[in-house]
């Protein structure tokens, strides 16, 4: 529990960062409440956030913070009831899993947006503790199956058991005669119990009976039970106390069992009181997963084959208990176990065979402490509402843990998955109840689920992971994991006589054949395959929006990379704006010794004291500080700590972190006032703009602003306090520049606040008759240099031509006859090294220059692009801009500079990308300066810069099973605080190519290969780089096809993971980066160059495939709600000219613009309602807005605008496009399945690849 | 007079081996992070002509003394060191840019460069050493 300020713990006690939600504050002001006493408090019988957690999911619910906050800036995702399931299965399953009773709350309101059933506290959830969750979801098994199970549950005790999900099994008792109690007991009582009568006296009795067998192995835990039973039996509002002094206790006691036990107890108390118990429910599914393992042996001594049907209710049993917290009521809880469960039982008796399988391939009984461990933790993090959001144990206690199997989350969530839809497109996490019944809703085009890894991935881990086998029957049929590993001959025999073979293939696997298949481009927008992790990672991993990489399954060697041709790196979009982020103040950052990898969710602890650095595996100690968790206000639980509950964090940095004090935010503006400059008018829109937001500066009261124009002198603006008006300074020695008054051109911001208006507003007049006409860039820029070097800074340069004076000056190097040559395309590199020096120098003084292009002619962008690229800077083009004649650039200008202006900034970063030890990385992409091996340096960061980076594999990764990526970005706020941003990665190391081809994200693997082409077009040619662009589709088709389907198809076979890879491609090369036989202008063809270098992977996808809606017939079917407005989510079409009738008004989302087209026979009322003219005729030729009509059609099409527009950094401008008229050959060339008279057609490119591919 | 020829070559090669152990220091330290790629840049670049320089000055000394066997050994050296201070482009800071040195894998191959330079001087120094010798002897 963090306490904001006044927590007594200042040691360490997290901040609240400035972009909370609302809400989540008003939470925190309210949760001064101690931690563990809480749960206990007044507010437990509320099915309400008690205002002491709220503070929680403030802070550090990151999972789901990111994703509920739905589409804002970044994720633009929208939260239809379609993509419920992918959220689901990714993001909410996590907070599902969240032990924390806060969580269960949290958990509720992201479930309520997603559009998902009642996020009530069902009836397992309601049942306290594991023990009376075990009672509880195996009466929910009974309820759902038992009249037809009951005869194998009276024999087969053991699946019963896990059907039970009886979580006291998990409990990790050694005998099993301990089971067959349990099991037996639970048998006998539950047909007797009626589920509305859970929190009753039944269930707890057997429990206590169970609790008993158990005690024989630990008498604390009897303990505990006891002490369960009195809460049971005193369902009164407050728990009684002992239990709270037990769980006081043991929450110091840290790893001890009694402080499992002791925990579980209260958290049971707890939900059983508050009916709030989303978070007890995982608990009880962690533990049921263990009893799943754990119960395994027994199956194996008494299970016969028949026992089919019940694994199939085992499995059921597992995924209703996981299934209710999401959606079911105490009451309900009945009808979703029933669904599941039936629905499972045909699936079930497939896997039965299996399920014996497992059982005789796990032949030691799960009872080892590091389970229980981890039941603690669970249970704990139950208790403790101050843990952070995420997970129950995160902490695996060894790496074989973190590795693979032993997470009862986990496996219960792949039990439970598997569950709803065995098949293998079932979500990739557990379903939510809903949709549980309709599995082939559920399912979706992009099925990364395919969890079969994880069986694979347990069997590695460790005798125990064994046990986990049960949950993954489904997958069974998925051989190659098995098979990877060694030790476990047994079981992949075994699985070989399975019938599930052909129907258990990932979906992300399933080959398609692309020249049969027309509609490969899937109706919702593609999201990032989740990477196949256990669950608790999955839930801790970062959010593919900060983090992506192109192979989701990392290949064991560079061998196995190369034979997948597959481009291997990563996609960064670090300083993304982020509205919940959880801040840590504490006095020593916890990193590795050796590799100063920050710690993070993916390190072990080893013990108490101890941890294993994921990245170079070094132990190190954990220091005294982190011991103590300011969130819980507890000893002892440093896997609790918001650093290892979190994939994103922010640490405020000591001053170890400063080389010196941190700078002030500086900013400088450097203006062309030539005449060409004057005659665009941008100084209009610059100036406005600029005193309308001169408030909204980030920085503090030390910010400082400063002016220097240029023609063919340079003028500097003495702005000094106490100036009765700007003094101008006229500096025509531009081969010498010096700075005429060093002290007083950049002046703090709000003491000379009245002077820089008065500036502001004297200079678009002032140079209005001016004669000069050329442009003294380059010495202008030296000027400004000097002008920041001693503090650092932002140079923001606006320029409408080419230098012609001076240092840096430029020829014009295009041939206009040149633009749509097909062959030779010339300088797209820098004609000289002037603006890279520049620029480096820049960088080494922390100042980072902005380029602002706003010509109409030709002006070198290759070279002047130079200043920005290698000074961290940003690079904007506004081609034949005119304030008056383009009045859409001037909109767009006037739009960009507010969010340039107002946007989050970072001074002085320095960003480390850190890999696990195996992995190396050799490019970097985006605009910095690579200081050294792995350090980029950032004078300026951004939230719209992306960042790409490729890696490659030095040393096989066979000894481990998972790798991590981790970027730590170093930055001084504008507030002037030093702060280190952490974002950590994991992914899964696979051993077979078919694996590697699985985890395939196919986006972000175009957006590196269109990094890598323009790299290449500009060190070698452009057709060099197209011709790279179509080998990397043939290559990876073919060996897709020559090894993994090892059949020569005549037919050109790709896997889902990878179908739409060639229309990608074909979509680059008909982007003006890289398009030939068009007329491009070179200036067009090198800022889409740029784009592609640093855009983050959201917007650069845009760019390269446009996004296609039709928009006559908006209906609220599938629309998401924001900030109150209905936003409706049209399908998505093919980039096709078949798509387009006349009737209809489509709307294309190119990234930068937005085109809507109307055919010619398009229905009057939509013209009418949306656009706001009578007829098609009356349309003008150039209409930028949708005019705010008081129609339900124009407000959901302008509300659709809007959402689309709020996505993105630059506002795209949005142009109507009548069928006739001339602006649609700008729409069409969009389209980029269908042919031109220089490029192929989608159809033609797939024939021509599968030509290559045969030759 | 060849022995002159030999004599300086001798002098010549001790600098350009210099000069490779030089190239590997300082590309070393840029790989072990003790100098920035800028200052190694700009440190490295400045040798990049000296070196060229000394290096066709041998080969054409070859070639005038009618040294075949010596010259053809030299010349895939020399037009190599042409070839590469020639191709770079407009844009770049010299033969090491400190932009790109950390890309594509350009440190190591500049290292590789280096190591293969060392080898082949050292290489030619006992050759000119031998030639000296046995110019001196035969005079």
């Amino acid at each position: 529990m963090s306490a904001p300020a006044g927590s007594p713990h200042p040691a360490a006690s997290t901040r609240i960062p400035p972009k909370l939600g609302g809400a989540a504050v008003s939470g925190a002001a309210a949760g001064p409440g101690p931690a563990p006493h809480q749960q206990n408090g007044p507010a437990q019988n509320q099915m309400q956030v008690p205002p002491g957690y709220g503070l929680h999911p403030q802070n550090y619910n990151v999972p789901s913070g990111h994703y509920s906050q739905g589409p804002g800036k970044t994720t633009s995702l929208p939260l239809d009831s379609q993509s419920g399931g992918y959220y689901s299965g990714v993001y909410t399953i996590p907070t599902q899993n969240v032990v924390t009773p806060n969580t269960a709350n949290q958990q509720s309101g992201a479930q309520q947006i997603y559009g998902r059933g009642p996020p009530a506290p069902h009836i397992v959830g309601s049942t306290p503790g594991y023990f009376q969750g075990a009672a509880s979801s195996s009466s929910h098994l009974h309820t759902s199956a038992s009249q037809p199970y009951s005869s194998f549950v009276n024999h087969y005790n053991s699946p019963a058991m896990y059907s039970a999900n009886s979580p006291a099994v998990s409990q990790g008792f050694p005998s099993t005669c301990g089971h067959y109690a349990v099991s037996t007991v639970s048998n006998a009582a539950y047909p007797s119990v009626s589920y509305p009568s859970l929190p009753a006296g039944d269930p707890y009795g057997q429990q206590m009976f169970t609790s008993q067998n158990a005690s024989t192995i630990r008498s604390v835990r009897e303990n505990s039970f006891s002490g369960q039973n009195t809460a049971v039996s005193h369902p009164s509002p407050l728990p009684p106390p002992p239990s709270q002094q037990y769980h006081q206790q043991l929450s110091l006691s840290g790893y001890s069992p009694l402080s499992w036990s002791a925990s579980g107890l209260p958290s049971t108390q707890d939900n059983l009181i508050r009916n709030h118990s989303g978070s007890l429910a995982t608990a009880n599914n962690n533990p049921n997963a263990v009893a799943e393992s754990s119960s395994c042996p027994v199956m194996q001594t008494v299970q016969p084959p028949e026992s089919s049907p019940v694994v199939s209710t085992v499995v059921s049993g597992a995924s209703s208990a996981r299934a209710p917290p999401t959606a079911n009521h105490l009451v309900e809880t009945v009808a979703s176990v029933t669904q599941p469960s039936e629905l499972l039982q045909q699936k079930g008796m497939q896997y039965g065979d299996y399920v014996n399988n497992q059982a005789s391939s796990a032949p030691t009984p799960l009872s080892s402490t590091s389970d229980d461990e981890e039941e603690e933790e669970d249970e704990e993090a139950g208790v403790d509402s101050s843990s952070t959001t995420s997970s129950a144990s995160p902490m695996p206690n060894s790496y074989d843990a973190l590795e693979g199997g032993s997470y009862p989350d986990m496996l219960s969530s792949s039990a439970s998955s598997p569950a709803p839809d065995p098949a293998p497109e079932s979500d990739p996490a557990p379903a939510p109840v809903p949709a549980v019944p309709q599995p082939s809703k559920t399912t979706k085009p992009f099925g990364y689920g395919y969890p079969t890894l994880q069986p694979g991935y347990q069997n590695a881990a460790a005798p125990l992971s064994s046990g986990v086998q049960p949950s993954s029957p489904v997958y069974s049929g998925f051989q190659p994991y098995a098979q990877q590993y060694p030790g476990m001959n047994q079981l992949s025999s075994s699985f070989g006589g399975l019938s599930l073979q052909s129907s258990a293939q990932p979906e992300s696997l399933r080959p398609v054949n692309l020249t049969q298949e027309r509609n490969i481009l899937p109706m919702t927008p593609v999201w990032a395959p989740v990477p196949n992790l256990n669950l608790d990672l999955k839930k801790l991993n970062c959010s593919p929006d900060s983090f992506r990489c192109t192979l989701t399954n990392i290949p064991q060697s560079q061998v196995l990379l190369n034979k997948a041709k597959l481009p291997l790196g990563l996609l960064l979009h670090p300083f993304r704006d982020l509205t919940q982020l959880p801040v840590i103040t504490s006095n020593t950052i916890v990193r590795c010794r050796s590799c100063r990898t920050y710690i993070n969710p993916f390190v072990s602890f080893i013990d108490q004291r101890r941890w294993k650095c994921n990245l170079c595996y070094r132990v190190n100690d954990v220091p005294e500080e982190f011991m103590y968790n300011p969130l819980t206000r507890s000893y002892g639980e440093p896997h609790k700590r918001p650093e290892v509950q979190n994939s994103t964090v922010e640490f405020i940095a000591s001053s170890d972190y400063m080389l010196r004090p941190p700078q002030p935010a500086v900013y400088l503006f450097v203006l062309d006032v030539s005449h060409n400059a004057v005659e665009a008018g941008y100084l209009t829109i610059l100036c406005q703009s600029l005193s309308e937001n001169l408030d909204k500066l980030p920085g503090d009261s030390r910010t400082r602003i400063g002016f220097v124009t240029f023609d063919s002198t340079i003028h500097f603006y003495n702005l000094q306090e106490g100036l009765s008006q700007p003094q101008m300074l006229i500096v025509s020695d531009i081969d010498d520049v010096f700075l005429p008054t060093p002290d007083s051109l950049l002046v703090n911001l709000y003491e000379s606040k009245e002077l820089i208006k008065d500036l502001l507003n004297a200079l678009p007049n002032m140079f209005i008759n001016t004669r000069e006409t050329h442009s003294a860039l380059g010495p202008a820029l030296q000027a400004a240099f000097k002008l920041m070097s001693p503090t650092g800074g932002r140079v923001s340069v606006f320029q409408t031509q080419l230098p012609s004076l001076g240092a840096g000056l430029l020829q014009s190097r295009e041939d206009p006859n040149q633009r749509s040559s097909t062959k030779v395309v010339q300088h797209l590199g820098p004609a000289t090294d002037f603006y890279k020096k520049l620029a480096l120098d820049c960088s080494g003084q922390q100042t980072a220059v902005d380029l602002f292009l706003l010509s109409s002619q030709y002006s070198d962008l290759a070279s002047l692009a130079c200043m920005s690229k290698y000074s961290a800077g940003c690079i904007y083009y506004y081609p034949s801009f005119h304030y008056t004649h383009n009045p859409s650039q001037a909109e767009k200008l006037q739009k960009d500079l507010k969010r340039y202006l107002t946007r989050k900034i970072g001074f002085e970063a320095v960003m480390r990308i850190r890999c696990t030890k195996g992995l190396s990385m050799h490019t970097f992409h985006g605009n910095f300066f690579v200081r050294s091996t792995d350090l980029l340096s950032l004078a300026n960061i951004n939230p719209d810069a992306g960042f790409a980076v490729q890696l490659s594999i030095e040393e096989s990764l066979t000894d481990t099973s998972l790798v991590c990526f981790q970027t730590a970005l170093l930055y001084t706020s504008s507030k002037g605080e030093r702060r280190i941003r952490v974002h950590t990665l994991c992914l899964p190391v696979v051993s077979s190519l078919a694996d590697v081809y699985a985890g395939v994200d196919v986006q972000a693997a175009i957006c590196l290969l269109a990094n890598m082409a323009v790299d290449r077009s500009i060190s070698s040619s452009l057709s060099d780089a197209r011709d790279a662009l179509v080998n990397a589709v043939v290559d990876s088709l073919s060996a897709y096809g020559s090894t993994v389907l090892n059949v020569q198809h005549s037919a050109l076979i790709a896997p889902t993971s990878l179908k739409l890879f060639p229309l990608y491609v074909l979509a680059l090369l008909k982007q003006k980066a890289f398009r030939t036989g068009t007329s491009t202008r070179l200036d067009d063809r090198v800022y889409a160059m740029c784009q592609i270098k640093c855009q983050p992977l959201v917007h650069l996808m845009k760019m390269i495939h446009p996004n296609l809606y039709r928009i006559d017939r908006l209906t609220d079917e599938g629309a998401i709600h924001v900030n109150d407005r209905v936003v409706p989510q049209p399908p998505l079409q093919k980039l096709s000219a078949e798509k387009l009738t006349r009737e209809g008004a489509f709307l294309m989302d190119c990234g930068s613009a937005f085109y809507i087209w109307v055919g010619k026979s398009c229905d009057n009322n939509f013209i009418e309602d949306v656009l706001g003219y009578p007829n098609f005729a009356s349309i003008p030729q150039k209409m930028a807005h949708l005019p705010e009509l008081d129609t339900l059609s124009s407000e959901r099409a302008r509300s659709f605008v809007t959402w689309l527009r709020d996505s993105r950094p630059l506002s795209p401008i949005l142009h109507v496009v009548k069928d006739e008229s001339p602006a649609k050959t700008e729409f069409f060339q969009h389209l980029i399945e269908d042919r031109t008279e220089a490029a192929f057609s989608y159809y033609e490119f797939l024939l021509h690849i599968q030509q290559q591919i045969c030759k | 007079m060849e022995a002159v020829v030999f004599v300086f070559s001798l002098l010549d090669c001790c600098a350009l081996i210099f000069l490779s152990v030089y190239f590997i220091i300082t590309l070393s330290d840029l790989e072990c992070d003790y100098i920035n790629a800028r200052s190694c840049c700009s440190k490295l670049n400045k040798w990049v002509i000296p070196e060229l320089i000394g290096h066709t000055v041998v080969t054409v000394l070859m070639l005038v003394s009618l040294h075949w066997f010596i010259f053809l050994l030299n010349l895939p050296v020399a037009t190599w060191n042409v070839y590469r201070f020639i191709m770079v482009p407009s844009g770049n800071m010299g033969v090491f840019d400190p932009t790109e040195i950390h890309n594509r894998g350009q440190l190591k191959s500049h290292m590789k460069e280096a190591m293969i330079k060392l080898g082949f001087h050292l290489l030619c120094f006992f050759m000119y050493l031998y030639s000296m010798i046995l110019a001196l002897i035969n005079d």
